[in-house]
Formats: structure tokens, C-alpha cells, sequence
């Protein structure tokens, strides 16, 4: 009997060693954007860490850092279009503020103020997705109505390694298979779901491979290296944007941080691989030496960066803080475009019982 | 042996002793193993039992509903638990078409025993969809049971029940009380009958029907129209949505002649409107006013910094209690 077997070793796109050489070269474009996407991602670890910490002085809610993944964010959102669909998942602000959203604003969804909800309207991009997997699909039919209208936009859905569990993960890549569709899975493998390794969550050493089984292109791409991650995108980008299809793309990093300010890590992971991530593997570090080798980096110019972007922080806390809190009967509004008489009587209903109180 | 536990505690003390007492019994799920669960509902039984009897799953609710049916036509009692109520949804079809609806399809050949714990509702600042309470959907769908505690000792009890039970149960732990407070549980097994409501707090005056987080919010609004008025409130544990104890919620309307029912879950088609239609089938003559509900508006449970308002609070059902005593 014929065995159908899987065909090959896993590849790893690479471009940046983790010493800041160049393993091939790199892709156009880059020399000029390096820097800047450097200063992004210190703005971005900064931003981590302070929303850490306002959380911890309970000035936040739940949060979700994505420290360790700024390279996979920040590269992949990088090839997208302004005017691209967006769909991403809770861990996505370092992409999503490069993208456009304001760090304030950003803030707010661990506020919990239901105005985090509402997008930059020049943008077409949705609030983190909270239901894991979810979001593929709507990428995907986003991405069909692209193609159904004509339309030379694409989709890209973010997504986790845990989110290849679900089923809404393997219906999105068969339709947007099927269908051809200009759509773009950009899964940030960062080892964990919660507390699960990948090892534990599939049997198979790679997500890009799934691709295969789907007949479409599949990217496995070191996720700490922004220059790869970025070829891999804007590869991908234009694939989907010239017709030639979806492409799902695994982004191989790691999640320094905790799964979320409610989470103990320590209860799961191992120290050993987590202090080779941290140190050797660090998506800053890497940049760094690279830019340091072109003469574009050096102490002074980081802590000049580092000041400026303290101040931003400082400035995004303060216009976060001082967002009013909405009127409690607003939660009433956008439940319909047009509020059912039922509704309004529940929303008068609340509004009595406050102005009695 | 009697110590002072929290529902948590309660719940994990449950499950070890289901563990240990009866080897069909597993339990599977998202982070439940190393992690213990993300409450720690099953905190150190991966030690304690290995892997073949607590199982950490892939992120998929429809694997897990799906399979721990199957686990369950082939002898095993699987306890899944579900990380947030929310999550629950993408294994709805295996819940409500299969688990459910297994025993009447197969001519009570194969029953699904399994227990579906899950924590639910809201006022825990969790962030969006980590704070519904949809107990209507399964209370609306036969072939499942649904079951709420509201106190440690209840919780240990109920959850002992669930897992012997013959039939699939959802079990919805209220997230907000899960630490709030201690009280005595017995250290081994003993069981609290699912069916049965509570009798929490005695009255002439109104009956107040909750459960889960709303009974010590619904407890407290009793104690306070008390002090203020004098009015004396029964309140009463459900305990069991499905099935209902129809008994004790009959007996005492017919007592009381008033009634009013407080739930987290959105009014409409929520429970509030079963069990008033119970009263009007059984007690509608001895009513005085009509029934009310206190109940979550009509709205997705909102972002955290505006739901204290969405859930109905002691003043929401002081003021309840007022306009039903003075209809
Ligand atoms: C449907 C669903 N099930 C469970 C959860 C709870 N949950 C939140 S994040 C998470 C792990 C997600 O892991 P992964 O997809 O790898 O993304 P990461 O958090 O690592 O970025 C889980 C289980 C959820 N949000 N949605």
C-alpha cells in the first residue's frame, strides 16, 4: 500500500542572524525603513512594560503583552496597505499602533471603555479578537467580497499557534483555498497557548506545513528577524493582491512576557529555553547589532530614543486617563442601528434609577 | 474533618474525590493540567493523577464537548471544563445536538454521562466575553441538566451530583463569588440532590428567586427592606435551573403572594420569564402583584467600566421589592 507521507524538512526563512549579520540579502526597501522600525519597537517594548505596570497599580484591567514578538508585529504590518483588511487577535498592538492606532487609544481596551472598540476610520482594521480563530474567517470573507467587488485590497488575519486547534482555522484556509481568495494567515507561533507548548497542541513540527494540506503557500519564517518577517509579508501581500491566492505564514517567536497580567508563567515554562529566547534570540537586540554594524545605532542615539519615547508614554497615559468615562446608559447605543422600543424603555429604565441614586 | 473553603476550593476538593473514588472519571480541557486551570479549579491533580486521568487539550471547545461524548459512550465520565463561559460556543453543536439529544435518539441505548464546568457571569473586570451568563440556552434545551451553586459547601455537593449523574450537566460556576468568601465543607464526599432548591432566608412578605452571584446581592437587598421597612423576604437558591424545583418555588409564592426573580442574564427570554409562567400555571391566584423581573439589560455585557450597571444591584431590587409590596 501507497503511504501518502509528509515530503520534506521544514524550512525557516531567514535573513538576519541573531548576531546582526546577514544571512542573505536583504529585501528592497529595508536600509531605509531599519531605523525607524527599530526606534518602534523601543517604543513598543516601553509600551509593554508600562501598561504592565499600570496595571499593576490597578490603573488597567487585563492585559496581554506581546514583548518578544515586536519583529513579527511590527514586520508583517509593515507590508500592509492603509486601506487593507485587518483583523488581529488581543496580543496585535504593537502591529496595530504602526498600523495607525493611537497609543492612547490602545490602551483603553485594558481600561475596559467600550470606546476602545472604535477604529481609526481611515483604517480597515477591527478591535483584537477575543474568541480565538474567530477573526480567519472573517478575513476570509472579507477577502471574497475584495475579490467578488473587484476590489485589489487584501485581508490578513493575526492569529496565535493555539488557534490552529479550531476549526474556524481549517474552514477559513479550505474556503480561501477553494475560493482563491486574497487573504493573508499570519499565525505568531510564540510557543505557548496559555500554558500549552505547540508541541502539545498539534503533532506537527510546523503550522506552515497545514498549508500543503490546504494546496496553498506556506511560509515558515524566523519571527524574530524583521527583515525576513517582512519579505515573507510583503511576498505573501502581493501573492494574495495579484490573484494568485491565499498563504499562510508562521512567524516562529516567543512570548517574553506572562499570557496576561491574570497568568504565572512560572508554573509552566522552562527557565533554560526561556533565558535563550530572551537574551540570544531578542528581536530588539538583533536590529540593534545589525544597525550598529551600519553605523546607524549607538548608545547615545538609544537614550535620546528611549527619552523621547517616555515622553510619548507619559503623554498616551495621561490622554488615556483623562478619556471621560461614557454615560452607563450608553451601553444601550450600537446594540441596534435603530434602537428597538423595548430598548429605549430599558435605557429610560436605567436612566431614572441613576438620576435617583 | 470540617474546614472553611471557598467555592474554588470547594470545587477542586470535588473533583479530586471523584478522581479518586471512581476510575472512569477524567477530566480534559485548556490549561488544566500544568496550569491547574486558569481560576486553578484543578490545581495540582495533573500531580496527583497523572495524564491519562487529567488531560490539558488542544484549544478547540468542539474537540472537547465532541470528544469527551464520545469518551462518555464508551464508559467514561469526562468532567470538561470550559475557561470561560463565552468559549463554550464553538462546541455548541456538539453540546445541543449530540450530548443532549444522545439518549432519546439512541432509544436509551447510550447515555452521555458528562459534566460541563464552566465559569460564568459577570463583575469580575474581565475583559469582552469573559463575563455572559447564558443559562437560558441551556435550560431551553432537552436533554441537558444546568446547575448553579452560590456557596462553597452547595458547590462540592452539587458538582458530586453532577458528576454521578447519568445525564449531561452544565455546571456554571459564578466567577464572581469563586473567592469572595469561605464557609464549612465536610472534607469527604457527600452530595447535594440536583433538583432541589433552597430555602436561603425565610419571609412572609415577597419571594425573591436567584441564583449563582445575584443570591447574595438578592440576600443582602432582603436584609436591607428589612431593616428599612420591615418587610420580610424569602429568598430562595435555585440551585438547579434545569429541572426546576417546582415545589419550592410554588410553596412559597403561595405563602407570600408575591414574587420577583433576579437574574444576571439578560431579561429577555431569560429564565426570570420561565419561572414567572410557572407561577402563573400554579400560583396566579394567589398573587397580589405582579411578578418581577430584575435582570441585565438587553445588551452585550459591556466593557468593564460601565457593567456595574448593567447588573442589577441591591438598589435595583430594593426598589423591585418596593413597587411589588406597594402594588
Ligand atoms: C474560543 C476560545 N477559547 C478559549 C479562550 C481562552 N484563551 C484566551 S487566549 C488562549 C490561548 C491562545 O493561544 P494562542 O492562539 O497561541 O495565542 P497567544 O495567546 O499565544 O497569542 C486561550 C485558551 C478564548 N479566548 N477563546
Amino acid at each position: 500500500m501507497e503511504i501518502y507521507r509528509w515530503p520534506g524538512e521544514p524550512t525557516l526563512h531567514q535573513i538576519l542572524r541573531e548576531d546582526g549579520t546577514l544571512a542573505r540579502e536583504e529585501p528592497p526597501g529595508v536600509q531605509d525603513q531599519a531605523q525607524a522600525w527599530y526606534r518602534f519597537m523601543v517604543f513598543c517594548r516601553r509600551f509593554d512594560q508600562k501598561a504592565l505596570n499600570l496595571q499593576r497599580q490597578g490603573r488597567l484591567g487585563t492585559y496581554a503583552p506581546f514583548s518578544g514578538q515586536e519583529a513579527a508585529q511590527i514586520g508583517s504590518f509593515a507590508a500592509l496597505r492603509r486601506d487593507d483588511w485587518v483583523f488581529p487577535s488581543y496580543r496585535e498592538l504593537a502591529g496595530m499602533m504602526y498600523h495607525g492606532l493611537d497609543p492612547a487609544h490602545a490602551l483603553l481596551f485594558s481600561r475596559g471603555h467600550p470606546a476602545a472598540g472604535y477604529m481609526p476610520k481611515e483604517l480597515a482594521m477591527f478591535p483584537g479578537q477575543i474568541i480565538i480563530g474567530a477573526q480567519l474567517l472573517h478575513a476570509t470573507g472579507a477577502a471574497w467580497a475584495c475579490k467578488l467587488r473587484g476590489e485589489d485590497r487584501v485581508a490578513a488575519a493575526f492569529f496565535g499557534d493555539g488557534a490552529t486547534s479550531q476549526g474556524d482555522f481549517h474552514e477559513a484556509l479550505n474556503f480561501a483555498s477553494v475560493f482563491q481568495l486574497p487573504v493573508v494567515f499570519f499565525c505568531q507561533n510564540n510557543q505557548y497557548a496559555i500554558s500549552v507548548p505547540v508541541t502539545r497542541q498539534m503533532a506537527t513540527p510546523t503550522v506552515a506545513q497545514k498549508a500543503i494540506a490546504y494546496q496553498i503557500e506556506g511560509i515558515r519564517v524566523d519571527g524574530n528577524d524583521i527583515f525576513a518577517v517582512y519579505d515573507a509579508m510583503r511576498y505573501a501581500v502581493e501573492h494574495a493582491r495579484s490573484g494568485g491566492g491565499p498563504v499562510l505564514i508562521e512567524a516562529v517567536t516567543y512570548r517574553l512576557g506572562p499570557h496576561t497580567t491574570s497568568d504565572d508563567p512560572t508554573r509552566y515554562r522552562d527557565p533554560e529555553v526561556h533565558d535563550a529566547w530572551a537574551r540570544a534570540k531578542d528581536p530588539l537586540l538583533r536590529l540593534r547589532r545589525w544597525l550598529e554594524r551600519q553605523g546607524l545605532w549607538d548608545e547615545d542615539q538609544e537614550r535620546a530614543w528611549t527619552a523621547e519615547v517616555d515622553t510619548r508614554l507619559a503623554e498616551a497615559t495621561e490622554r488615556m486617563e483623562q478619556t471621560p468615562m461614557p454615560d452607563p446608559a450608553s451601553v444601550f447605543d450600537h446594540v441596534y442601528a435603530q434602537m428597538p422600543p423595548a430598548l429605549r424603555r430599558q435605557k429610560q429604565e436605567l436612566t431614572d434609577l441613576r438620576g435617583r441614586v | 474533618m470540617s474546614r472553611e473553603l471557598t467555592m474554588l476550593q470547594a470545587i477542586q476538593e470535588a473533583l479530586d474525590l471523584k478522581l479518586a473514588d471512581d476510575e472512569r472519571v477524567v477530566l480534559l480541557g485548556e490549561d488544566i493540567g500544568v496550569n491547574g486551570g486558569v481560576f486553578r479549579a484543578t490545581d495540582g491533580l495533573l500531580a496527583k493523577y497523572g495524564e491519562k486521568r487529567v488531560i490539558d487539550t488542544p484549544l478547540a471547545e468542539s474537540g472537547i464537548i465532541g470528544t469527551a461524548i464520545g469518551m462518555a459512550l464508551n464508559g467514561m465520565v469526562p468532567v470538561a471544563e470550559i475557561q470561560f463561559l463565552a468559549f463554550i460556543f464553538p462546541g455548541l453543536e456538539q453540546l445541543l445536538s449530540h450530548a443532549a439529544r444522545m439518549r432519546h435518539r439512541t432509544r436509551g441505548q447510550f447515555g452521555v454521562p458528562m459534566v460541563i464546568r464552566t465559569p460564568y457571569g459577570a463583575g469580575i473586570r474581565g475583559p469582552e466575553l469573559h463575563s455572559e451568563s447564558v443559562e437560558a440556552f441551556f435550560a431551553h434545551t432537552p436533554g441537558l441538566k444546568v446547575v448553579v451553586p452560590s456557596s462553597p459547601y452547595d458547590a462540592k455537593g452539587l458538582l458530586i451530583s453532577a458528576i454521578e449523574d447519568p445525564d449531561p450537566v452544565v455546571f456554571l460556576e459564578p466567577t464572581r463569588i469563586y473567592r469572595a468568601f469561605r464557609e464549612e465543607v465536610p472534607g469527604g464526599l457527600y452530595r447535594v440532590p440536583l433538583g432541589q432548591a433552597k430555602v436561603v432566608r425565610e419571609g412572609e412578605d415577597l419571594s425573591i428567586f436567584a441564583w449563582g452571584s445575584m443570591l447574595r446581592t438578592a440576600l443582602r437587598a432582603a436584609e436591607q427592606i428589612e431593616q428599612e421597612r420591615g418587610w420580610r423576604c424569602e429568598v430562595i437558591d435555585l440551585r438547579t435551573l434545569y429541572p426546576l424545583d417546582r415545589e419550592t418555588i410554588i410553596t412559597s409564592v403561595q405563602k407570600t403572594g408575591r414574587a420577583l426573580v433576579v437574574h444576571e442574564a439578560h431579561k429577555t427570554a431569560g429564565l426570570g420569564a420561565e419561572i414567572i409562567s410557572l407561577i402563573n400555571d400554579e400560583a396566579l391566584l394567589y398573587l397580589r402583584a405582579p411578578v418581577k423581573r430584575i435582570a441585565g439589560f438587553d445588551v452585550p455585557v459591556p466593557m468593564f467600566s460601565v457593567e456595574d450597571d448593567y447588573l442589577p444591584t441591591e438598589a435595583r431590587i430594593r426598589q423591585g421589592i418596593e413597587e411589588t409590596i406597594l402594588f
